[in-house]
């Protein structure tokens, strides 16, 4: 019965990346993309990966398919000429060749994988009880592999400070995203009033539970970005000015306050990232909580973009 | 066939369409949304093979796992960036075409270079 389903999904996902590939238009392939999104969080817990599929479903499906689907909806008029500009047939057959062959070169490997699979979750069992936390994922993200998270954060504000420098001058430091004209008695507005409260609630509980069953920041700092676009999108709130320093500071608080234990690491425990013998879970809920403003804030202003209104000094 | 077996092959169905869109679509933004299926290809062909390396009582290595959510969280954010790119190109000079001569061209033209 799971394999009949299990087929279905595969078809289905199979389905939906070839509409999002070959579709008419890019509105209508970035609705695909989020369909397929949240189909692949399916597969992910068909997979065993509750973490992931959280992922998958908040940030993957979610976030990149607003953001896409609102480009497709501002470039819609680029897309006459673009169709103009299609490859000649002998370029699609040699992409096609390529492409089967990358396809078929994955698929034998796929069938080559080793038996006994390789793998390191004994070596984590062995190891999370000195960590104190009950959820291996998050004992891998912040204590295996913390550094790997570290620069994760700060990928995401160098990503933002490039989004960000995409602005032309004369708008510097203004507001990002078009002004939203507020209809108080409107739908979007009832919605915006009504669910923000039960999604921090959800979001910041995603992110609490993290530390030991399936969760954590990422997952709950998506949820509540998505709250607060959702006012934003009502007209409730507006965004804030990128110039202003409360902004600023909460973008780097929490890479900040990342590398500051890593460095009492270093002085205590010996290496960098390193948490002294008793303090893990501490340390532990002490990243998280300055990760979660930092990685809302972030993953927030990165689906509005970059500043488009001036902001008068 | 094992659920991890499957997805495997699925999986590297998935780079191989999104690389064809990737070539093939002349449209930036399809090109953004060709890249996205390849990743998530590459993010499921991962997600598979921790699949495989279940023990210790876990559904799965959750090493590759916690890899697999950071992975998703940078591609977004570049997925963000590559479109931040792309409507500020379109703001400077309304068209968005990526190819090195003269935006209008003719239909038969090849892109091919």
């Amino acid at each position: 019965m799971i394999e009949v389903l299990n087929l279905g999904l595969a078809a289905l996902i199979l389905g939906l990346a070839v509409w999002t590939v070959f579709a008419r238009e890019a509105p209508a392939a970035a609705v695909g993309f989020i369909v397929y999104g949240l189909l692949l969080t399916l597969v992910w817990l068909q997979l065993q990966g509750i973490d992931v599929a959280l992922t998958e479903a908040a940030i993957g499906g979610g976030l990149t398919g607003v953001l896409l689907i609102s480009a497709a909806v501002r470039l819609r008029r680029t897309e006459a000429a673009a169709r103009a500009e299609r490859p000649s047939t002998a370029t699609r057959w040699l992409a096609a060749a390529l492409s089967a062959a990358v396809t078929g070169a994955l698929a034998l490997c796929v069938i080559a994988l080793p038996e006994p699979a390789p793998t390191l979750a004994p070596e984590v069992l062995a190891n999370i009880a000195v960590t104190e936390v009950g959820n291996p994922i998050t004992a891998v993200l912040l204590a295996f592999r913390a550094m790997d998270t570290l620069l994760e954060a700060i990928v995401l504000v160098f990503a933002l400070i490039g989004v960000w420098s995409l602005a032309p001058d004369r708008v510097w430091g203004g507001r990002p995203g078009p002004l939203q004209p507020a209809d108080p008695n409107g739908m979007l507005a009832y919605v915006a009033r009504v669910l923000p409260p039960i999604g921090i609630v959800a979001g910041t509980y995603i992110f609490w539970i993290g530390a030991d069953h399936p969760g954590g920041k990422f997952q709950g700092a998506t949820i509540l970005a998505a709250m607060w676009l959702l006012v934003m999108m009502a007209g409730l709130a507006d965004a804030p000015p990128i110039s202003r320093s409360w902004v600023r500071w909460l973008l780097v608080a929490g890479p900040l306050a990342f590398i500051a234990i890593g460095i009492v690491g270093a002085v205590t425990a010996g290496a960098f990232l390193a948490y002294p013998q008793g303090f893990a879970k501490p340390l532990i809920l002490a990243i998280e909580f300055a990760l979660m403003p930092t990685l809302t804030l972030v993953l927030g202003l990165m689906l509005l973009g970059a500043p488009q209104r001036s902001e008068p000094p | 066939m094992t659920a991890a077996t499957l997805f495997g092959m699925c999986a590297a169905v998935l780079i191989g369409v999104g690389l064809y869109g990737l070539i093939v679509n002349p449209h930036p933004l399809r090109k953004i949304l060709a890249f996205n299926v390849v990743g998530s290809g590459v993010f499921l062909l991962f997600g598979a093979i921790a699949r495989r390396g279940a023990a210790a009582g876990m559904g799965g290595d959750p090493v590759p796992q916690a890899l697999l959510i950071t992975g998703i969280v940078v591609a977004f954010s570049a997925t963000a960036l590559a479109v931040a790119l792309l409507l500020r190109l379109f703001e400077e000079s309304g068209s968005v075409t990526l190819s090195s001569d003269a935006p209008a061209r003719s239909g038969n033209d090849t892109g091919a270079d």
